[in-house]
């Protein structure tokens, strides 16, 4: 039998012909990205020697610009670790802030056929760009920021093969919405994304979908590579690079294919997306106190152009906070250039500076006791954004803005075009 | 690794932010131990004695990459024993030294309260009130000697790439 795509990529890191599931491997880790937390005093192992700068990369982004007296003594354990190390590739606060995966996009950090890891669990997004890449824990980032490699076990590989395409209003979190309610968790497999409507939809809704991944508990989640991700990668980084494609005899363990033209909007209930999804309709009307759109999943330039396109022309309900965090300066910037952050402040939203800010309750938008919010960013687990009692719906941008508008949790078809 | 103790249960999809939420991110890691399963048990933290097992459900450890693990080692937990472990928690468990199993039927085999002794060397756990014996998941030897090693940061402190740590 041939290899899936991570298969293929675990291979070559490790040196080895071929892998398959159940094996435990030892790869060279290409990229190696830390972020504040990494600095925090209960988590700084203090380093003292690292053989491989050039393949770290710093981004503060948590808790940017410091909240907190304990936050901004972590930013200065970072910036004294990268002084002394000599990294290049550093995201300090102010003009190249960003959401680490966010930035990791932007500046073509991961690249095809490589291996990429950090200890925030949403890692699994960098496999949008055609890389294996994964959250592990905080020890894991300093063994492979320190000696440049790192071990996985081999899951086993499910495919979804999708065809068709969105129809308006439904988009990359609604696929996502779909494959969680359905097949629910995917712990100890990789699942790879492919198939004919994968020219239909953007290095953006790629990166939501692969972000997601952390949601299904996989251990990779990774896109082939077509054209498009070539051309995007081309106007980012002259770096060389080696896509892996999976072998047309691969072993999966499993082929699922949708159709995205079945799709309808969703929403998954509060304190799980696993097999808790469920039709927009069933829903709608629920009260909402906070409408959130941001985060490594949902804070790129495509996501506020759509929030935009619901907004504009209309404002949003006066018992509603609708918070918007551009997922980094240079999302933020081309937003600014492009008007779109003007139609989202006219309409009433309150944007932020970039940061992960409200998705995980850390700072920028935390809920109170007993209050409703409708996110598009990563996770609802319970308490997640703020007060155990909270409730968080988790949507698209498209209907999250929409429910902003309404005050209640509402359909964003009826404010599309 | 052999454990004979006292087991407490935990149910299917155990996330990280109950084991460790966010308002206990910076405080010391022992302080953090008071904060597990707080908001899904409170009291809980304090009724553990040291030595005592874990017993989890499914996707034990789901969410984030937080270092929960190290506040079920420092809570005073020997061990964990569960129906599923998931990926990114299992490698913490390694990380930090925490001893953890997946043995497929162990939920339902004790009551919490039985005494179980665990074995990771057979990958076993016997309940001593009913006799049942199950077969884990062993785990593999590279990773049981990080475990016995004390985890990751003590490996990188004898090798040199690290300061020594007072507290871990």
């Amino acid at each position: 039998m041939g290899m899936t795509i991570a298969e293929k990529i675990l291979a070559r890191a490790s040196g080895r012909e071929r892998v398959a599931a159940g094996d435990l491997v030892t790869v060279q880790v290409h990229t190696t990205v830390l972020f504040d937390n990494n600095f925090m005093p209960n988590n700084w192992p203090d380093v003292r020697r690292i053989d491989h700068p050039d393949r770290v990369v710093v981004i503060l982004d948590h808790r940017v610009p410091a909240p907190t007296i304990q936050a901004a003594g972590a930013h200065v354990t970072a910036r004294k670790f990268v002084e002394r190390f000599g990294i290049e590739r550093f995201h300090d606060v102010g003009q190249r802030q960003g959401i680490c995966h966010q930035v990791v996009a932007d500046e073509a950090y991961a690249l095809p056929g490589t291996i990429l890891v950090c200890s925030d669990s949403h890692t699994c997004s960098a496999g949008a760009l055609n890389c294996v890449a994964r959250g592990v824990g905080g020890p894991d980032v300093f063994f492979a920021a320190c000696k440049g490699e790192t071990w996985f076990r081999v899951g086993s590989t499910v495919r979804y093969e999708l065809r068709g395409h969105l129809r308006p209003g439904v988009t990359a979190k609604d696929i996502f919405l779909h494959i969680a309610g359905l097949y629910g968790a995917h712990a100890t497999q990789n699942i790879e994304f492919g198939g004919p409507a994968l020219a239909g939809l953007s290095i953006s809704a790629r990166k939501t979908l692969a972000t997601m991944g952390a949601e299904l508990s996989c251990e990779f989640a990774t896109f082939e590579c077509d054209d498009l991700l070539l051309d995007y990668l081309r106007s980012r980084t002259s770096a060389a690079f080696e896509p892996q494609h999976p072998d047309a005899d691969a072993d999966y363990a499993e082929v699922r294919v949708i159709d995205l033209d079945t799709l309808e909007p969703l929403v998954a209930l509060p304190d799980s997306v696993v097999n808790n999804s469920r039709p927009l309709s069933e829903v709608a009307g629920t009260t909402i106190d906070q409408a959130f759109i941001g985060s490594c999943a949902n804070g790129t330039l495509e996501d506020l152009h759509l929030a935009a396109r619901v907004l504009t022309g209309r404002q949003v309900s006066p018992k509603v906070r609708l918070i918007v965090t551009p997922g980094s300066q240079r999302v933020y910037l081309e937003a600014a250039r492009d008007g779109t952050l003007a139609q989202l402040v006219e309409s009433g939203a309150l944007v932020t500076n970039p940061t992960c800010g409200a998705c995980g309750g850390g700072h920028m938008g935390v809920l109170g006791p007993e209050e409703t919010c409708i996110t598009a960013s990563t996770r609802n687990f319970k308490g997640r954004m703020g007060d155990p009692s909270s409730r968080v719906f988790m949507g698209s941008p498209a209907t999250v803005a929409a429910s902003a508008l309404a005050g209640v949790i509402a359909d964003p078809r009826r404010y599309l075009p | 690794m052999r454990f004979s103790a006292r087991t407490w249960k935990a149910g299917d999809n155990i996330n990280t932010d109950l084991i460790l939420p966010n308002r206990a991110f910076y405080l010391t890691p022992q302080e953090q131990t008071q904060f597990v399963f707080s908001a899904n048990r409170p009291g809980w933290s304090d009724l553990v004695v040291k030595g005592d097992i874990l017993i989890g459900g499914h996707n034990f450890g789901m969410g984030s990459s937080r270092p929960a693990a190290r506040s079920l080692r420092n809570l005073g937990l020997a061990c964990l024993v569960a129906e599923s472990i998931n990926g990114l928690f299992f490698r913490n468990c390694v990380n930090f030294a925490f001893p953890a199993m997946e043995c497929p039927g162990v939920a339902a085999a004790f009551v919490e309260g039985d005494v179980a002794e665990v074995s990771f060397e057979d990958a076993t756990i016997v309940n001593r009130r009913t006799g049942v014996r199950l077969l884990g998941k062993s785990m593999p030897a590279e990773l049981r000697a990080v475990v016995a090693a004390g985890g990751l940061f003590p490996l990188l402190e004898q090798q040199g790439y690290i300061a020594s740590r007072a507290s871990a």
